[in-house]
């Protein structure tokens, strides 16, 4: 019943937080509120057994990534917005909106479909398999089954590091 | 008698009324210590031996006008202190400060006195010390003040750099525990080796020590490393914009912060709760006396790096911001790294 | 127990925002915003059908998306600010050189 009650809160937040940053007009809090919706992703995380994940979704995401956003927006002094959402769109505005709702109402319907040998999906709990899985068996399988995956990433990495530090310079 | 919960509730009480306690002692103390170190008193008017200093602090912040300038985004502005209190607060959330308790058979399960035991317990502590930035990057942004953004930006960009050191030297202290949860952590610091030498990290990794401690100086803007802060006397701060109550709360989140990683650094190198040879005695004539006592030695610990924070601020000269940058990226990056590739070598080795 | 398909409906959610939010928007940082969006949700249907199979591999999947973001994001913010400082202005319809 409480894990009903916090799934129910986290996801409310989580979805009414990205609404708000599509349609704030400010990039700052856009960004501020994208944090907020992190945050709530991870809780529903922890709901679903994988502190680690949540975790990592706070240090990585939360915590760099959206930090370089602050930065290009404090950098580039970004708040004015250059045109109010919806300011030159109306007609496709209205479209858009209309579109968003029927890819929901798609998605909600193509990925409720999976059924098969195992029933329902809203009948069958998220967690009925084993435990929570311990740091040290993530590592095993990181570093055993998907190590190429592994190096291929840290390989991404670099060139990520590079190109940016080239892109952004002010004489090549 | 008490259940459970209101035992844990009345943990949860204490370690925010102590850390309160603890922001205006510091306080206290890094006058007094000031004082000491430049030769001359430290406050002696107000109270027996200028004690009662603090007090007469915060009702002078208090009474003062609260200020927000007229270009500045009215929501972050308020927002911004807010999330530096926070994240200072929440950090101390998962650190044990005692072994388990049962005040004397007054509860009916002993509780563990440290608010949340996450077995994920070191990478929320470094979590929250990424969230922090938060606070002054929006302090300065918000503030409409070309100075304030300057120096939010350079403290923030000095905070995430440090933030990898920190990181890495973490990572030693769990490749040489095993684990991820500051309660096993600690409770694996117990025993001795050759009978004398407490089996503590600081041992182990010295170096990692040393590296922890100038990454969480940076962390929390102190001096040496507290340019950001220093250009308040230069130019402007993150937080010039700020007054009476707002500016209390950043300054409370620096102290408290100063705390947490001290809480940190004691928990994961000098043993935490443990002592080496007093517990045993108090343990024969009292058992229980041993458990309560257990929050004494950790203040003790704390409060001795607390002194030498203090003791650094007032002692060495303040880092050029490019000179810092060079000292993070280039000196305790690659530092770090090899304290972690030669203790997970040891680990391996000698297990 | 939550039922598997409350948290895909979630992701659905989400990912339709983090669409919308790149068509409608005029903002080059939002925009990028709006594709981490699509990506958090994604990483939410990863994790949900890791639990639901028992295994740790929809844990790991998500450590690789959240590393691409970062590298991607990493990438893209340096555009926008070679972008901006080239037009010096963050609308993406006025980057419309190649257009014919």
């Amino acid at each position: 019943m409480t894990e009903l009650l916090t799934f129910y809160l986290f996801a409310a937040v989580a979805i009414v937080a990205s609404a708000l940053v599509v349609i704030r007009p400010k990039p700052m809090h856009s960004v501020l509120l994208l944090i907020v919706s992190f945050a709530a992703l991870a809780g529903l995380y922890i709901g679903l057994d994988a502190p680690f994940a949540a975790v990592i979704q706070l240090v990585i995401y939360a915590g760099a990534i959206m930090v370089l956003f602050v930065f290009v927006v404090m950098l580039l002094n970004a708040h004015r917005e250059d045109e109010k959402l919806g300011a030159s769109l109306k007609g496709p505005l209205r479209a858009g909106v209309l579109l968003g709702a029927v890819l929901v109402a798609e998605l909600v319907w193509a990925l409720t479909r999976f059924g098969g040998g195992r029933g329902s999906l809203f009948a069958r709990g998220a967690g009925e398999g084993p435990g929570e899985a311990s740091v040290a068996e993530l590592g095993r399988v990181l570093f055993t089954d998907y190590a190429l995956a592994f190096e291929a990433t840290s390989i991404l990495i670099i060139v990520a590091m590079v190109g940016a530090v080239v892109l952004a310079k002010r004489e090549l | 008698m008490i259940p459970l919960l209101v035992a844990q509730f009345g943990v949860l009480l204490l370690v925010f009324v102590a850390l309160l306690t603890s922001a205006a002692v510091m306080v206290y103390a890094e006058r007094k210590v000031a004082g000491a170190v430049q030769q001359r008193f430290g406050p002696y008017l107000v109270g027996p031996k200028g004690a009662l200093q603090p007090i007469a602090d915060v009702m002078k912040l208090l009474m003062k006008e609260t200020l927000r300038p007229a270009g500045a985004d009215k929501w972050l502005f308020i927002l911004a202190p807010l999330i530096s209190v926070t994240a200072a607060f929440t950090a101390f959330a998962v650190v044990p400060f005692g072994s388990r308790t049962t005040l004397f058979g007054l509860l009916d399960e002993p509780v563990t006195l440290q608010v949340a035991d996450v077995n994920v317990a070191v990478l929320v502590v470094f979590a929250i010390a990424s969230l922090s930035v938060y606070g002054i990057v929006l302090a300065g942004w918000s503030s409409n003040s070309k100075y304030s953004l300057l120096g939010a930006l350079r403290s923030a960009s000095q905070m995430i750099s440090y933030e990898l050191s920190y990181g890495l030297s973490l990572a030693a202290v769990i490749v040489l525990a095993g684990s991820l949860s500051l309660r096993e952590i600690v409770e694996m610091q117990g025993g001795y080796w050759f009978g004398f030498i407490p089996k503590w990290f600081v041992f182990l990794q010295p170096l990692g020590f040393v590296i922890y401690m100038i990454a969480g100086v940076a962390e929390t803007n102190r001096a040496p490393f507290d340019f950001p802060e220093a250009e308040q006397e230069l130019v402007a701060g993150y937080h010039t914009e700020y007054s009476s109550m707002s500016f209390a709360m950043f300054f409370l989140a620096e102290y408290i912060n100063i705390v947490t990683v001290a809480a940190v650094a004691a928990s994961l190198f000098l043993g935490g709760w443990q002592m080496p040879f007093v517990p045993e005695l108090v343990a024969r004539w009292s058992p229980e006396a041993a458990g309560l006592l257990t929050p004494v030695w950790f203040l003790i610990k704390v409060g001795a790096i607390c002194f030498f924070y203090i003791w650094m601020r007032w002692t060495l000269p303040r880092l050029r911001y490019d000179q810092l940058m060079t000292f993070g990226w280039k000196v305790l990056l690659p530092l770090s790294a090899l304290n972690l590739l030669v203790t997970a070598a040891a680990v391996i080795y000698f297990a | 127990m939550v039922p598997l398909g409350h948290y895909l409906v979630v992701s659905g959610i989400l990912f339709a925002l983090g669409t919308a939010g790149v068509f409608l928007r005029r903002n080059v940082i939002t925009v990028l915003l709006s594709i981490e969006i699509m990506l958090n949700a994604v990483n939410l249907s990863f994790i949900a059908f890791g639990r639901t199979l028992g295994t740790v591999d929809g844990q790991i999947i998500m450590f690789f998306v959240v590393t691409v973001a970062a590298a991607e994001a990493a990438v893209g913010l340096a555009l926008v600010i070679a972008l901006f400082r080239h037009r010096e202005s963050l609308n993406p319809d006025l980057f419309t050189s190649l257009k014919w």
